[in-house]
């Protein structure tokens, strides 16, 4: 536990020194979605309906924009072999990777959800759903994404390829979560949506990190 | 206790190619191996295989009689592996770039050894290659590890930060640990055993 969290720490310090990351992906995510009244024009009711939507999937591209540095530099500056010689165990690695990744992007994007989805005139029902599955549903989105960058790790057009790795992966968290606030919004319970989101998740947790750390140490070779 | 490291037949892939195969070696505690040959002979696929980076195609790798590949947790708390990349990030001082690898109280003495102490609190980004480099070295005193793996170690070092390393080594040596190191540089291990890779 104690070498988990000084890798945490570690990730966390070189985020804060290096907030372009985060604020990149925070920037994207709220022009991304500030496009959509422009396009689709600023109808309360069509912009309210299709709000949920548009912060799930500005999220989602938002949350990859850092994953391409998540193991990148190490691998580039030699860093990654000392991880892997930490004394953690691969998986383990990953899984601090993850957790980083989430507090330095899902979480501030899940933050921004929030204004953003009332600009985009939003449920008043459907808002805490929708902030609601954003949570696991972020989670979700730092645990898939550290598997696609373990994977591309090295290769040639790393970058190309992880979103078609990984956006795939995220096909069921966008409906669950798209489908939870949508409930809300008319009426019904948006219980199911929101425990298939969480079932997900309590899948993703303990395989996520075996398959990034499989891929990790195969990277290292 | 005599702690003795043995390779038996080893032999590893990089890629689809066959680096090397049927490698035996043995150094006893207090020695010293150093791997010569030319480049792409595979000295820093051994190192890296000795460290549990890379898989062992074949053979067997000992410490003390014990299979090292059997648990690679406890094999990475006796080794301190120093590549040929410095694994140094410019963001994060000096200080800081030591204390994620390791014992903070051990951080001041780390320094010392390889003349950082001035430049603690020094951003890495305004580092030479050669100071990247010393910080690197210095991980080797951040935690005790009786394995040291050096690849190309001296590269872009003056003659005094070279003196500075050989006293590391001599007192590592001396403390029964054991260098092996990969270099085409003169380095100060004197009565070093060599392994030659074709």
């Amino acid at each position: 536990m104690g070498m988990f969290l000084i890798v945490l720490r570690r990730e966390l310090r070189l985020s804060l020194r290096h907030g372009s990351d985060t604020v990149a992906a925070l920037l994207f995510f709220v022009l991304a979605a500030a496009l959509f009244p422009l396009a689709i024009g600023p109808a309360p009711e069509t912009l309210g309906r299709m709000a949920p939507g548009i912060v799930y999937v500005c999220a989602l591209l938002a949350a990859l924009l850092p994953l391409d540095r998540l193991f990148g530099a190490d691998l580039e500056d030699g860093s990654l072999d000392h991880l892997l010689l930490s004394g953690l165990p691969a998986p383990l690695v990953a899984l601090a990777k993850s957790a980083a990744h989430w507090l330095t992007t899902g979480l501030p994007l899940l933050i921004a959800a929030a204004p953003i989805a009332t600009m985009l005139r939003i449920n008043d029902d459907a808002l805490p759903v929708l902030l609601l599955g954003l949570l696991p549903a972020t989670l979700l989105l730092s645990l898939f994404g550290t598997v696609g960058a373990a994977i591309v790790l090295g290769a040639r057009r790393g970058g190309v390829l992880l979103p078609l790795l990984v956006l795939p992966l995220t096909v069921p968290v966008l409906i669950f979560g798209v489908g939870a606030a949508d409930a809300a919004s008319g009426g019904l319970t948006a219980r199911p949506h929101l425990l298939l989101l969480a079932a997900l998740l309590a899948a993703a947790i303990p395989l996520c990190p075996l398959a990034a750390g499989s891929a990790l140490r195969s990277a290292a070779e | 206790m005599c702690r003795v490291l043995e390779a038996d037949g080893l032999a590893a892939f990089r890629g689809e190619r066959l680096v090397f195969a049927g490698l035996s070696f043995k150094v006893a505690n207090g020695g010293a191996l150093l791997l010569v040959g030319p480049n792409g002979s595979g000295k820093s696929t051994l190192l890296r295989l000795i460290a549990g980076l890379v898989r062992a195609e074949a053979g067997r790798l000992l410490w003390g009689g014990q299979d090292v590949f059997a648990d690679l947790a406890e094999h990475a708390a006796r080794v301190t592996y120093v590549g040929h990349l410095d694994a140094i990030k410019p963001g994060l001082t000096v200080a800081e770039n030591l204390a994620v690898w390791g014992n903070r109280v051990a951080l001041e003495p780390a320094l010392a050894a390889v003349g950082l102490t001035q430049l603690a609190d020094l951003p890495a980004k305004m580092l030479s290659a050669g100071q990247r480099r010393r910080l690197a070295l210095a991980r080797l005193v951040l935690r005790p590890a009786a394995i040291w793996l050096l690849d190309e170690p001296t590269l872009g070092l003056d003659t005094a930060s070279v003196e500075r390393f050989g006293s590391m080594l001599a007192q590592h040596r001396a403390g029964g640990g054991v260098v092996l190191a990969a270099t085409h540089l003169p380095l100060p291990l004197p009565d070093a055993g060599e392994l030659a890779l074709a």
